[in-house]
């Protein structure tokens, strides 16, 4: 090694680096803080983006940084993934899209504990002795909190990763999206697993240096997380993204903890602090508890009860045309949509963006109902009309939307099944019951483009449906939409 | 003592850090939390960084390079595939116009 240049000295120094790290995390943050709203949202991004550039380039500045050839293979390869993946993603697909990146992360948490575990895991364990005053002096070897904080992040990119794998193979229905349980012993396998997985991280801190070991915590992790996403149902999708978003992001920030590295530690945390936020929010609107939705089951435990609740209407089913709802539309004064999943899967976001300019065209009043868990994820819905053109000024919150609907003429439900459903304020005995809905009951007549009377992804029967001010107009969303509006050029 | 004193700093700015994400988090709306989500997935690829933390220390067998080229390729691909597609989405949001004027289809405005 030639001898080292002062700059050199200087630009790798610990210092330095550390302070490159601060003016990352003052990006991220900031970054962070232009998401408060649409139009300072491109900048912060961006910003936050820096930030990452800033951090990653600290790292490089380390002492001992080599193997370019290996760092430049995976970032190549990194990069040829991710960006076309990231440009050609549909504006529907987002859900499978994070969902994957998800378990991404988490999997490069699982292999970096790894590798760690195989550098310093036979150090791992008691390696301290008690000096004569009583402090506790550590000899040779990692600390034993390292080897907690690495083995921890291990076991929880496993679940990640093999959560997020499952849950984006439902999303892309690659598995099914109905729950696929083992029945009443679902619960006892899965404590079985955590229990292995726990007894195999505690054996691994303690010092039991066995690569093995860690491989087989690896797996049982993985079969933990499998065990737990696949019986969850389609409906509790959004919480379930949400949470495996906070877990890799708990797991980045342990690996930080392991690592010293405060680059991970606050980045890991921004992440954890986020998705635990929409975790709880999905699942407060829902009135379902996490550890209830984790229980799983939840989509299909629901038809059962909902087809023999289904015997009990004797209410019928009025059906519409599109010219009649096309004229009761085009006379209406104000009109409320309210999009869901079933808009997504038809890809009928620009056709009701384009039935909504022709409404206004004749002075109707149109505003968008967005309910916090329609769609897969969170947001999912106003991202689809962002991308039809949609003024997001139109798209109103569930608090902000429900007191209007006693003065909406027409409300026009698309596609959304269950956070319409009156059964979660008025049936007690409803698996959704105590479920905030958006309360288009209360507006003057209802219209619901739906496929067939089927009921949605809970598996519920929609008391909606056979209320005398409802019109059921049946098909795919999209041609839905756009008989309405080829109907309302003739109106 | 010096070992300790790396833990507790460590665990402050777990602790200030966590704190602060919620904060920061809580203020954005429900409008944009399918970016915020894409977003995160961009920030949790910091692991990239924890992988070329691992490539420093040198020392690396044959295997371990195996598994580092993929963690440093994960890394990447929530970098830069999570920020992309993040920028896409919010340019989505940030293009609107105005309410829409009535009877007029032009939104050239962009400001």
């Amino acid at each position: 090694m030639s001898p080292p240049v002062p700059a050199t000295i200087f630009l790798q120094s610990q210092d330095f680096i550390y302070c490159l790290y601060i003016v990352a995390f003052m990006l991220m943050i900031q970054g962070l803080r232009g998401l408060v709203g649409p139009r300072t949202a491109v900048r912060g991004n961006r910003m936050a983006a820096v930030g990452m550039a800033v951090a990653v380039v600290a790292t490089l500045l380390q002492p001992g940084e080599g193997n370019w050839g290996l760092i430049v293979a995976g970032v190549a390869l990194g990069t040829l993934v991710g960006v076309p993946a990231a440009r050609n993603v549909k504006m529907t697909a987002m859900p499978q899209m994070v969902a994957l990146f998800n378990g991404v992360g988490g999997g490069a948490v699982a292999i970096i504990s790894w590798v760690e575990f195989r550098h310093f895991g036979s150090t791992y364990g008691p390696h301290t002795f008690l000096t004569a005053n009583g402090f506790e002096v550590q000899i040779g070897g990692v600390p034993t909190y390292v080897a907690i904080f690495s083995v921890a992040a291990a076991i929880i990119g496993s679940v990640s990763f093999w959560g997020s794998n499952i849950a984006f193979g439902k999303l892309q229905e690659v598995i099914p999206g109905r729950p696929i349980t083992l029945g009443p012993a679902q619960q006892f396998v899965n404590l079985i697993l955590l229990g292995l997985t726990l007894a195999a991280g505690i054996a691994l801190v303690d010092g039991v240096h066995s690569e093995l070991l860690f491989i087989g915590m690896l797996v049982t992790a993985a079969l933990l997380g499998n065990a737990v996403v696949l019986p969850i149902g389609g409906a509790d999708m959004p919480v379930v993204i949400a949470l495996l978003n906070a877990f890799t992001g708990v797991s980045a920030a342990a690996t930080g903890m392991a690592l010293d590295n405060p680059a991970l530690i606050v980045f890991g945390m921004m992440v954890g602090a986020s998705g635990s936020i929409l975790t709880k929010l999905m699942a407060d609107a829902m009135n379902r508890s996490i550890p209830a939705i984790m229980a799983g089951g939840f989509g299909g435990g629901g038809a059962v009860e909902g087809a023999a609740g289904a015997g009990e209407h004797a209410g019928t089913v009025r059906s519409v045309a599109a010219a009649d709802a096309a004229i009761q539309l085009a006379y209406a004064g104000h009109v409320v949509i309210v999009p869901g999943y079933g808009m997504a899967v038809a890809q009928a976001q620009h056709v009701v963006r384009e039935l909504a300019s022709e409404l206004e065209r004749r002075g109707v009043d149109v505003k968008y109902a967005i309910h916090p868990v329609a769609g897969r994820m969170p947001g999912h819905m106003n991202v689809l009309l962002a991308e039809a053109d949609v003024p997001y000024d139109q798209l109103k919150e569930m608090d902000e939307i429900n007191p209007e609907f006693q003065r909406t003429d027409v409300s026009l439900v698309i596609g959304a099944n269950d956070v319409t459903n009156p059964a979660a304020k008025n049936t007690p005995s409803s698996p959704i019951y105590g479920m905030p809905i958006l309360e288009v009951s209360d507006s003057g007549s209802v219209i619901v483009i739906k496929r067939s009377m089927n009921p949605g992804f809970a598996g519920i029967e929609n008391e909606l449906y056979y209320e005398p001010k409802t019109a059921m107009l049946f098909g795919d969303a999209k041609s839905a939409v756009a008989d309405i509006v080829t109907e309302l050029s003739e109106v | 003592m010096i070992l300790a004193s790396v833990l507790t700093t460590n665990l402050a700015i777990l602790a200030l850090a966590g704190f602060l994400g919620f904060i920061v988090i809580s203020k954005i709306p429900n409008t944009l939390h399918t970016p915020l989500m894409s977003g995160t997935n961009a920030i949790h690829g910091i692991v990239l960084v924890g992988a070329l933390l691992l490539v420093g220390l040198g020392h690396l067998d044959a295997f371990d390079k195996f598994l580092l080229v993929i963690a440093v390729a994960f890394g990447t691909i929530n970098v830069v595939g999570g920020f992309l597609v993040t920028d896409r989405m919010l340019e989505m949001f940030k293009r609107k116009p105005a309410p829409p004027a009535q009877g007029d289809g032009e939104e050239a405005r962009d400001s």
